[in-house]
């Protein structure tokens, strides 16, 4: 079974966000990148299969992006992933980044393409339906479980308003993934070892322009002054709320 | 040229997202000076069709075939754009919403339109599509502009004010039966988390965390939110040692919210449960430590022990209630 999975270089979600001066992009100076939190889900899950359930998996892990995304593909290897591809490409929006994915995928046939629900700097959760329908595959969002049957039958659970689907469908599919998918994995020492060795190709892609451009960031308005109320009359906070028709 | 809204439906009736949605889409086309549509996919009463008039929408393309019973955003993104193609529509509007954030990318690919998520304020047709949305969790916003003329955009929830625009709506059949290898990830059935309130819908959210000391003392903050008609949430920390069900947990990596109303109730505030609700309109921050840095996004603080304040907060909501 071939699995690719999808990666996003972010920065930590520890990070303080700070925008270069003029606002055109973030100011990456001293900001640790990461695996997209919710693109390590799929990882794992590739993982699990292999492992727990004795499937035969390969597993490509893919990024768009500059130079600087080889060490988070290099992670992605040591936590077990076969083999890297970098699209020599900045990754611009969600429709440039789908593009060059489905490109890619296309002639490889996988079986499955596992992405984070979202990733944790543009926020769009966009790219894996995009890819869905470039590529004319089912596609699950949201998955919270996904279980192989017979015959590339799958069921996966996903998230919904107040509740959990359970949704049937067939091989090969695009899966968006969150909490739940699988447990993390920690890089072991023989893993960071092999990851050296593991091949990582770059390729110039398909030259996919961007739809959607960014023209400036900023940062959310700033809160005002913090009301504070004393512990020992907390009813001055319902008058307060009530006052100002907050409830 | 129009503006479409996919007016979803939760079993059958439309919920205030739909209708904020719709508001959203109205005011678009009255700034396009076109009218606005909108679809419905699966089994919607006549009535609550009619509804969506109070908020603008003058024609309502009906797509009631029973194959679209259970959501599957292959055949649903097929038929919206079947009918966004028949009205020419120049932006499809939908709500962020899961079901939403499923089938816009795919209305995107089969109108060659751009895809725009989680959009926070009115976008400008005259130029570009122009508007806000947030990135970074939260910690940042985006401006953004298109050089496409057709957009689809999803409307980030709690963003935008409910109005009422009244017309009168026509409902119109829309037959459309979408081959069956549309049907390709077919909902089976849903398994509800709980009968509580859906937390990313909830006008208000009580949420609590390390400083309950454990999952035993939950009461007063179940008392609280049912008082308030509130949904709870939780912080990391607590679901990850059971204290609380993980679809409870809000933050970054959680579920990210944007209520009018967040109460956070012993939980210091950590960067990464900030990203999940900060967004809030308005946010009251129950902590013993005058340190904690959730203060520092605080609308209101009360710095002191939960388990004396929030008892007597119930004591007052309660009394504020009575009094009514």
């Amino acid at each position: 079974m071939k699995i690719l999975v999808c990666i996003s270089h972010v920065p930590d979600t520890t990070t303080k966000i700070q925008f270069q001066e003029d606002g055109s992009a973030l100011n990456s100076t001293g900001v640790t990148f990461v695996i997209n939190p919710y693109d390590e889900y799929g990882l794992s899950r590739a993982l699990d299969f292999q492992e727990k359930e004795g499937k035969q998996v390969s597993i490509t892990a893919l990024s768009v992006g500059g130079k600087e995304v080889e060490a988070t593909l290099r992670k992605a290897l040591a936590i077990g992933a076969e083999s890297a591809v970098r699209v020599d490409k900045p990754a611009l929006d969600s429709y440039q980044v789908a593009k060059e994915i489905a490109e890619y995928a296309e002639p490889r046939e996988f079986d499955i393409i596992f992405m984070g629900k979202e990733s944790i700097d543009f926020n769009s959760a966009m790219v894996p339906g995009l890819v869905a329908e470039m590529l004319g595959m089912p596609f699950v969002s949201f998955a919270t479980d996904m279980q192989l049957g017979e015959e590339g039958a799958v069921t996966l659970k996903r998230e919904v308003d107040g509740g959990v689907e359970v949704v049937e469908s067939q091989l090969p599919i695009v899966v968006s993934c969150q909490k739940g998918m699988a447990e993390w994995r920690i890089p072991k020492m023989r893993g960071i070892m092999a990851a050296r060795k593991k091949p990582l190709a770059v390729i110039s892609g398909a030259n996919a322009e961007e739809q959607l451009a960014t023209t400036s960031f900023s940062y959310p308005p700033a809160k005002g002054d913090t009301v504070y109320i004393d512990a020992d009359a907390p009813e001055k906070l319902i008058d307060n709320l009530i006052e100002k028709g907050i409830i | 040229m129009s503006v479409l809204l996919f007016a979803e439906n939760a079993q059958g009736t439309f919920k205030k997202a739909t209708f904020e949605a719709a508001t959203y889409a109205y005011d678009l086309a009255q700034a396009m000076g076109t009218t606005l549509s909108a679809v419905s996919v699966g089994q919607v009463s006549e009535e609550a069709l009619a509804s969506l008039g109070k908020y603008g929408v003058s024609n309502i393309y009906d797509v009631r075939d029973e194959k679209f019973n259970a959501f599957v955003n292959t055949a649903y993104a097929a038929a919206i754009a079947n009918v966004a193609k028949k009205i020419d529509a120049k932006a499809v509007v939908m709500t962020q919403s899961y079901n939403g954030r499923a089938v816009a990318p795919r209305v995107a690919v089969k109108l060659r339109a751009t895809p725009i998520s989680g959009v926070t304020s009115m976008v400008d047709p005259a130029d570009g599509f122009k508007a806000l949305r947030l990135s970074y969790s939260g910690k940042g916003v985006q401006s953004f502009r298109t050089d496409n003329d057709k957009v689809v955009l999803t409307v980030k929830g709690n963003s935008y004010q409910i109005t009422e625009n009244p017309v009168t709506a026509e409902v119109i059949s829309a037959d459309f039966s979408a081959s069956e290898e549309n049907f390709d990830a077919i909902a089976k059935e849903i398994i509800k988390a709980s009968e509580g309130i859906s937390l990313t819908e909830a006008d208000t959210v009580v949420s609590a965390g390390r400083g309950m000391k454990g999952p035993e003392n939950w009461g007063i903050i179940e008392e609280m939110a049912e008082l308030l008609g509130a949904a709870t949430a939780c912080s990391k920390p607590t679901a990850d040692m059971d204290w609380r069900p993980h679809h409870e947990h809000v933050g970054q990596t959680g579920i990210q919210i944007a209520p009018n109303l967040y109460i956070a109730i012993g939980i210091s505030g950590a960067i990464q449960h900030l990203a999940g609700v900060s967004s809030s309109k308005t946010i009251v921050v129950i902590n013993k430590d005058p340190e904690a840095p959730f203060f520092k996004v605080a609308d209101y603080g009360i710095v002191g022990d939960l388990f004396e304040v929030v008892p007597k907060l119930n004591a007052a909501i309660r009394a504020a209630k009575a009094a009514v």
